[in-house]
């Protein structure tokens, strides 16, 4: 059984707790405290019922938790008073879980934790790793949110849209050492697509298969960032861009646009382009019409000025950039890329050094660097240099 | 062993003999300084002696307590000073003079035209722990 598998068990083993009557906190302490001894001893003497060892261990971490503390007597005889049953309710825990972990009480970095802990069955110290913070930093940080939805009923229905921006806030963490964010936010939310039927988290999903799809060419082999028209389209994932298409389309044909779903929709024209030059820029700008129709943002804003920039030349597209703030992230970098597609390398050069300046990442600060050294150098007048 | 503190300044420091921005650089001159800063904290993971790197916005302000009930005051952002920290690397090593050494070596990034930045870097030793066994 490899660890994925393994961490699938993990918000039923949590369901089972709760049921049985552990507050949903200790619940999840135990289940953790199972989880590590399970990547511990299962290499060497896998179990036969992995579910089975979880909850039975998991059980008796929650006892033993409760014992140790004689301030709790109290809930101890409650806890043993009561009849033990694994049978499932009518609700799914699982889905409870989703809901409970991204609670609007909680922030976003403690809904995200609490999410990958509870729901993911990740361990504090892999998350902790991704999220390149030390791992008491971390168990405070998930600690804290469990005390924040203490009081939460688990078998309230919770709202959809709060899990979704949880989940998209994980995958657009990327990965940084042994944990793939991008890869558990996508199994999370295939998970709860299979348990909900709902057109945003289609939506979602798609989207982040779109994205996933692309990302091998997204980096050269010294770790620098590719941008769309020039990435490698032979290395996009053509399985994941098929299977991201079918789950929109399904969403779309349901008729309730969403914002996930145009963005996704913008994912898909990109993927169906076999060069970025036969890219359908038009319809590119009717989705993004579609999306400030939903929610009018700046960023929005501001990428569909690029789009109608590559529809209807970069004159349009500099009319409409115009008005945003330009203290919009990435709005230096938009405004250098069309005032260069205009013919005007000076602007361009002394903008992209400026959007070099204030990047957000160091692989983009790098990038827009490299952009104004190739401008100034060509303006030097050595034609010859190219990226 | 000793921790240093490896101090890269956006300002502050004496000018460097190499002293072009970047952005007037080749693209190929700004990859090949992306790749020697790589490869030499790769190296120095080899060699035991890494500890930490990290990079920092240009971006940013000075902030103070203002009393209580009142927010903070800043100021910035950055306009008045004359010393802007770009990053830092902390490393672990056997002696002062390897500190210095390695410094030395970052120093002599690749810049404009190829050739070595001459970057004043700030060596700095961290306090060390209290010997447990003291005569």
């Amino acid at each position: 059984m490899n660890e994925s598998l393994l961490r699938e068990l993990v918000p039923a083993v949590i369901g089972v707790l709760v049921r049985r009557g552990a507050d949903f906190a200790a619940a999840e302490d135990a289940v953790q405290d199972a989880l590590v001894e399970a990547m511990r001893k299962w290499p060497d003497d896998p179990p036969r019922d992995p579910k089975g060892w979880l909850v039975t261990v998991a059980w008796r971490k929650f006892l033993d938790a409760v014992r140790a503390d004689t301030s709790r007597r109290r809930r101890e005889e409650l806890v043993e008073a009561e009849p033990v049953s694994d049978r499932g309710g009518a609700v799914d825990d699982t889905l409870q879980l989703y809901f409970l972990c991204a609670h609007p009480s909680l922030t976003p970095a403690s809904a995200v934790a609490l999410t990958l802990r509870a729901v993911g069955g990740l361990t504090t110290r892999q998350i902790a790793q991704a999220y390149l913070v030390p791992e008491t930093t971390m168990g405070q940080r998930i600690s804290r949110a469990k005390r924040t939805v203490a009081g939460v009923r688990l078998d309230q229905p919770g709202d959809v849209a709060t899990v979704l921006r949880v989940l998209y806030l994980v995958f657009n963490e990327g990965y940084s050492g042994d944990i793939d964010l991008s890869a558990e936010a996508i199994r999370l939310t295939r998970q709860l697509a299979a348990r909900i039927n709902h057109e945003e988290v289609a939506g979602l999903l798609a989207l982040m298969l779109l994205h996933h799809a692309r990302r091998p060419a997204r980096t050269g082999p010294d770790g620098r960032l590719v941008p769309l028209a020039e990435q490698d389209r032979s290395q996009w994932n053509t399985q994941l861009i098929t299977e991201g298409v079918e789950i929109l389309q399904a969403a779309l044909a349901r008729d309730r646009l969403g914002e996930f779903q145009a963005q996704a929709a913008i994912a898909a024209l990109h993927a169906d382009a076999q060069t970025a030059e036969e890219t359908d820029w038009v319809q590119i700008v009717e989705w993004y019409d579609e999306l400030i129709g939903l929610n009018d943002s700046s960023v929005a804003r501001l990428n569909r000025a690029v789009a109608v920039g590559e529809a209807d030349g970069p004159r349009a597209g500099l009319a409409a950039i115009e008005g945003l703030d330009p203290s919009l992230p990435r709005h230096a970098a938009a405004a250098a890329y069309l005032h260069e597609r205009d013919g005007d390398p000076v602007a361009a050069a002394r903008l992209y050094a400026q959007a070099a300046r204030s990047a957000p990442n160091i692989p983009e600060r790098d990038h827009l660097t490299r952009q104004a050294a190739r401008l100034n150098t060509q303006l030097r007048g050595h034609p010859q240099a190219a990226n | 062993m000793a921790k240093y503190l490896l101090l890269k300044h956006y300002r502050g420091a004496p000018a460097p003999i190499n002293d072009v921005p970047m952005d007037q650089w080749t693209p190929e001159e700004v990859s090949a300084h992306m790749q020697f800063m790589r490869d030499w904290a790769a190296r120095l993971e080899g060699t035991g002696e890494y500890v930490d790197g990290q990079a920092l916005s240009p971006e940013g302000a000075w902030v103070r307590y203002d009393g209580e009930g009142r927010p903070p005051v800043t100021d910035g952002p950055f306009a008045e000073t004359k010393d802007l920290i770009a990053g830092w690397m902390v490393i672990d090593v056997e002696t002062y003079d390897r500190a210095l050494q390695l410094a030395g070596e970052l120093s002599a990034a690749p810049g404009a035209g190829g050739k070595p930045i001459h970057e004043w870097l700030e060596v700095r030793p961290f306090y060390g722990e209290q010997a447990t066994a003291t005569e």
